[in-house]
């Protein structure tokens, strides 16, 4: 369970929301409402105050890596940093399924990262994540720069994942997304969450 | 030190002064635009050196620790200015110019004070004589690879912020995420050293064996201390570089591993 208390960071404030194993929340709301600040917070990747626990554990009593190994922010931007797309995964050959199911070949491992798309890096990105076996994802505008057949791929993962009993924590635009993922949504509007 | 130098009279220096004047009449012709920053750049050479070539009589005249200290110390501070003026970006606070300052000052006093004390022993071993001119040579030095090295890495992690920022938000550790920039940082300080040690002797020869050459050293000694002195430079320039970088690495992050670009600014030119 991931559990957040108070939780005070700059132009954002969240007081209580607690997501079980297998929940998603959506949380929907204007450009510069704060949800993207909310997610970086929670990911503890801006400076932030309250407590934040994942099944009990405090963020602060781990480090920072490994809080966000388990509590991880899949940004609207994506950053890579090798040329090759398999320099940026830590187990290659285990992610070949994420990667088909992502609508990817094996091959595309080989590609360099300069031939990817926009849209291509969005779901490589997401499939980078899952190499690393998170607990829970903080998704941010996780389709946005994705048309429809990709946008059903990227939704038909992160189903899975909570059916594994993963949590899913995701800033979208779209309302239609948050319905087909049959989820529970929030509003975020001033830096504030409500119903 | 054999034989002796041949004394240069005033009318030697105003001739060989003219050839500036042709420069400066070049410039006129061709409509460069250039010949006040010549002459500006002309005089105050002439005006430094003078003022420099008349302290240091004094200084190696009066032998004292304390105004030898004095003078290292403003030396210090015209490098930490100097490393400064080249950033495009710069910690917020004094943190720039203090690791600059710190970083630079640590690595020149220790390589001058090892080769005062171990190679060229001089007596006292604070002598004038020989610990300004080989700090200023050492200083210049790591001065340009601190700051190569810092500008380096604060404009590569401001233009690449995604790739650091994918890496942490991953959970890779700062030294990770930031490790091609580190490389690419050290790699940039210590190039102008390197590219100089591969050079000398070929292309050119060094200035300062050039001067003794010309004041009546023996060649043979002449490279010997030439040698040593890029080593001393090159020890001096990775030292320096290598601490400046760690420690606006670890500036530029925070104990929870976070980048914080929020502590860097851009300078206005």
């Amino acid at each position: 369970m991931l559990s957040i208390r108070n939780l005070r960071a700059h132009l954002v404030q969240v007081n209580d929301l607690d997501l079980d194993a297998g929940d998603c929340i959506a949380v929907m709301g204007a450009s510069g409402s704060g949800k993207s600040l909310m997610l970086r917070a929670v990911a503890d990747l801006d400076p932030s105050e309250g407590e934040v626990s994942l099944d009990g554990r405090e963020r602060m009593s781990m480090s920072g890596p490994s809080w966000r190994r388990q509590v991880m922010y899949v940004g609207p931007e994506s950053g890579w940093w090798e040329d090759r797309v398999r320099a940026h995964f830590e187990d290659p050959d285990a992610v070949v399924g994420v990667l088909q199911r992502l609508g990817f070949k094996a091959d595309t491992l080989n590609w360099p990262v300069s031939r990817l798309s926009t849209g291509e890096r969005q779901r490589l990105a997401i499939a980078r994540a899952f190499d690393r076996g998170p607990r829970v994802l903080l998704l941010d505008e996780p389709t946005g720069a994705l048309d429809q057949e990709a946008t059903a791929l990227v939704e038909g993962v992160i189903h899975d994942f909570l059916m594994d009993d993963g949590i899913v924590l995701m800033a979208t635009h779209a309302k239609e997304q948050a319905r087909r993922l049959g989820v529970r949504t929030l509003t975020m509007k001033g830096g504030r969450l409500s119903a | 030190m054999t034989g002796q130098a041949i004394p240069l009279t005033a009318l030697d220096l105003v001739l060989a002064a003219l050839l500036l004047i042709i420069n400066g009449g070049l410039s006129v012709w061709l409509n460069l635009g250039i010949t006040k920053s010549l002459i500006i750049a002309a005089a105050r050479m002439v005006v430094q050196l003078l003022l420099v070539g008349l302290i240091l009589k004094y200084l190696f005249a009066v032998q004292s620790p304390w105004l030898t200290l004095g003078v290292v110390l403003i030396m210090i501070a015209f490098a930490g200015y100097e490393i400064m003026s080249r950033q495009d970006r710069k910690l917020t606070g004094l943190w720039s110019y203090g690791i600059g300052v710190s970083t630079m000052t640590f690595a020149a006093i220790s390589v001058t004070v090892l080769a005062l004390s171990t190679q060229l022993r001089p007596d006292p071993w604070w002598d004038a004589r020989y610990a300004i001119p080989i700090l200023g040579m050492i200083l210049g030095n790591a001065l340009t690879g601190i700051s190569l090295g810092l500008n380096t890495l604060f404009n590569t992690v401001t233009r690449e912020r995604w790739a650091v920022e994918a890496q942490i938000a991953l959970g890779h550790p700062r030294e990770v995420a930031l490790r091609p920039f580190i490389r690419r940082a050290l790699k940039t300080a210590l190039m102008p050293t390197i590219n100089s040690m591969a050079a000398t002797g070929v292309v050119a020869l060094p200035g300062m064996m050039t001067g003794q050459i010309l004041a009546g050293a023996d060649p043979v000694e002449a490279v010997k201390y030439q040698l040593l002195v890029m080593f001393l430079i090159g020890g001096a320039t990775g030292i320096g570089a290598v601490t400046a970088i760690y420690a606006a690495v670890w500036r530029v992050t925070d104990t929870r591993h976070r980048l914080r670009l929020d502590r860097l600014q851009e300078v206005d030119q």
